[in-house]
């Protein structure tokens, strides 16, 4: 393509996030006002009304998760945007969406914590909340761009992949990506690959809402349309309906982890450079990933062999595929804001110590901190 | 009599509640109300909280909702804003509604959202086992209030008409009867309506405070209550303890879709959006 026909664009992070969640088929959006989120909620109440959507601005982020997953079970994409405080009141709503299988992308940029903490810089520091927040055992996808075009890129995955597992997608940004300003080169909508809920073509009657699959994955109906099916947050058979029938749970609660984990080489996504002669990894995810890459970039140039990783993806968490990647590494560097979440994950995957690199001052990981640890 | 197995899911009955709970009569009250509505049934949705009152839509056969404790109104707001043309009916309890939901129950009633609130109010917590709720007079007895509640209690209907709902309603399980008419009233409000209903629980409620039987609490009901058109011509300090019954507050304000969907076509007060 001719570099005058692309089109391209200076954006934040939260601009691109909401642009493409307009581009992937998101119409409604409950929100509440938080730093370092605010402008995806300000970005969208101009967008939606003019494409037919709806924002609203709800009581507070309970209420935020309640109101999209209603709207997803009406039919139509939903999401939110909130940071850390908000994500806390989220987690039982959104075990709520697991459990009766509502699609729908809430996206956390995280501050620093814990409470109120640091309202306007960056952490990472839930990544394990992003995984383990809501109680119980439930599956999750957490994804955790650390470019602008990687956010755009991300927000219509995490909407592809909330749709089609049925289950809410976690954005993990960070204040840095989200209000870093860069070029980014928009595709054109119609090259994109979007991807529904498969809506059921069995009619009423015939319908079961919560009935297996070979994907395991049961099939869509929005309300509103005569199927008259149940929905609720207890343990439930196949029809819907509440039980408490120790083998139907059983049943439930592993068909809804194996959904996932049976299907993480589908989800997962790990960026790699200069991995394959590598003798030194550094893994890092979100904005943290910036610094890596310079670092890894600037001393490949001076002939040493570094590699860089970065998951895309963190939950369902690619230790195998890491593992792999690292097997004769002399040493592998873990960068990130926060004190070893996801270090400590790569030490279990692999089975060896990795060089934690942490900060939690509210201030980013600069090349500096990463070399000294080299 | 009335085909109610026509609205029921037979087939999950027996229902969960307790021998002369007055959930079923709140129940058996809702569907005369919508069968006189004449609404088409597939266009009804019914979304609840958690409680005890909040089991009745696994009872129902339409499209119902059972969500988390005290959320059911926002999750309405979702359903209603994606469908409008839907009508949403609310079925919560006074726990639900007024404790841990309270902040959605003001905010619903002040954007005027068009939504149908059902209140069962039996004055405790019933599903977990007797705990006072925001309702329970003063100085009576829950699991968790062994020696009287010293908390004033919530006038529901007073705070729903306060925060700016247009529709406003209260009666007892004991005036059944009554119960269809005001629902269906509701039904046809275009905006935020809400009715409440006082209901037995003989298990937590009348058994703690030594109240009797569930009859003796509809006897209760029947003395203590005054039509609302009686109540006016009355002292206030006549009302202490009664239960004022009837459409308590009525009025008109924009409806909360009717203004957003001015938005969607492009029409905001000072002209068009740019
Ligand atoms: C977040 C949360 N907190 C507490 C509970 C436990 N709980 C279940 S029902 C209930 C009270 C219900 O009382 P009410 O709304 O008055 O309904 P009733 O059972 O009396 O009909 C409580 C506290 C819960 N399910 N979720
Ligand atoms: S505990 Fe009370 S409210 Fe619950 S079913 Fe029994 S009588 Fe009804």
């Amino acid at each position: 393509m001719n570099r005058n026909q692309l089109n391209i664009r200076l954006m934040s992070g939260n601009e691109a996030c909401a642009e493409a969640a307009l581009i992937a088929g998101m119409r409604f959006f409950a929100g509440y006002p938080i730093t370092p989120s605010t402008e995806i909620a300000e970005i969208l109440s101009r967008r939606l009304p003019k494409v037919k959507g709806v924002f609203i601005q709800m009581e507070d982020e309970i209420a935020s998760m309640a109101s999209v997953i209603g709207a997803s079970l009406a039919g139509v994409k939903s999401m939110t945007a909130t940071s850390g405080p908000g994500f806390s009141l989220m987690q039982e709503n959104i075990g709520f969406a697991i459990m009766a299988e509502i699609p729908c992308v809430v996206v956390n940029v995280q501050r620093g914590g814990p409470s109120t903490g640091l309202p306007t810089n960056p952490a990472q520091g839930d990544v394990m909340q992003a995984r383990w927040g809501t109680h119980g055992d439930h599956p999750a996808i957490v994804v955790a761009p650390g470019t602008v075009n990687q956010v755009f890129e991300w927000t219509i995955k995490a909407f592809n992949l909330s749709e089609y597992y049925r289950i809410p997608v976690i954005m993990l940004l960070d204040e840095i990506v989200s209000h870093i300003n860069e070029k980014v080169i928009l595709p054109d909508p119609s090259s994109l690959a979007i991807i529904n809920r498969k809506h059921t073509t069995k009619m009423p009657g015939e319908y079961i809402p919560y009935q297996n699959n070979a994907n395991m994955v049961p099939e869509f109906i929005e309300f509103g349309l005569g199927y008259h099916y149940h929905v609720t947050g207890l343990s439930h058979d196949e029809s819907g309906f509440p039980t408490n029938t120790p083998g139907i749970v059983n049943k439930l609660i592993r068909r809804l982890n194996d959904k996932i984990e049976k299907h993480r080489h589908q989800i997962i996504k790990l960026k790699t450079e200069f991995v394959d002669d590598a003798d030194t990894f550094i893994i890092a995810y979100g904005s943290t990933a910036r610094s890596a890459h310079f670092v890894a970039r600037m001393n490949r140039a001076k002939g040493i062999k570094i590699g860089f990783i970065q998951p895309l993806v963190l939950w369902p968490f690619p230790g195998k595929e890491i593992a792999d990647i690292v097997k004769n590494a002399k040493s592998i560097i873990v960068p990130e804001m926060n004190l070893g979440q996801l270090s400590h994950e790569i030490e279990c995957a692999c089975a060896r110590p990795v060089i934690s690199v942490n900060r939690v001052d509210g201030n980013m990981i600069t090349p500096e901190d990463i070399l000294e640890r080299l | 009599m009335f085909p109610y197995s026509k609205y029921l899911r037979t087939n999950r009955l027996p229902h969960i509640w307790c021998t002369g709970c007055g959930c079923g009569i709140i129940l058996k009250a809702m569907l005369r109300a919508v069968d006189r509505s004449g609404i088409d049934r597939n266009t009804l949705i019914f979304v609840s909280g958690i409680g005890c009152s909040s089991r009745t839509p696994g009872y129902i056969d339409f499209d119902t909702l059972h969500t988390t404790h005290g959320r059911a109104l926002a999750f309405a707001t979702g359903i209603k804003l994606a469908k409008p043309e839907m009508k949403v009916i609310v079925l919560t309890g006074d726990g639900d509604a007024c404790a841990i939901g309270g902040n959605h129950f003001i905010h619903a009633a002040r954007r005027n959202l068009d939504l149908t609130v059902i209140l069962y109010n039996n004055r405790i917590y019933g599903m977990t086992g007797g705990q006072p709720s925001p309702t329970t007079p003063y100085g009576e007895k829950g699991t968790t209030a062994p020696y009287g509640s010293i908390e004033p209690s919530f006038d529901v209907c007073r705070l729903a008409a306060a925060a700016g709902a247009v529709f406003v309603a209260r009666s007892t399980c004991y005036h059944a009867t009554q119960l269809d008419k005001l629902i269906l009233k509701a039904m046809n409000i275009k905006g935020f309506s809400l009715v409440e209903i006082l209901s037995p629980c003989p298990t937590y409620y009348a058994h703690l405070n030594r109240l009797g039987t569930s009859l003796d609490l509809l006897m209760g009901y029947k003395r203590n209550s005054i039509p609302v058109e009686k109540a006016r011509r009355l002292d206030p300090s006549e009302l202490k303890d009664k239960i004022v019954t009837g459409v308590i507050y009525k009025t008109e304000r924009p409806e909360y879709f009717e203004e957003y969907h001015k938005l969607q076509q492009g029409i905001t007060e000072n002209g068009r959006l740019r």
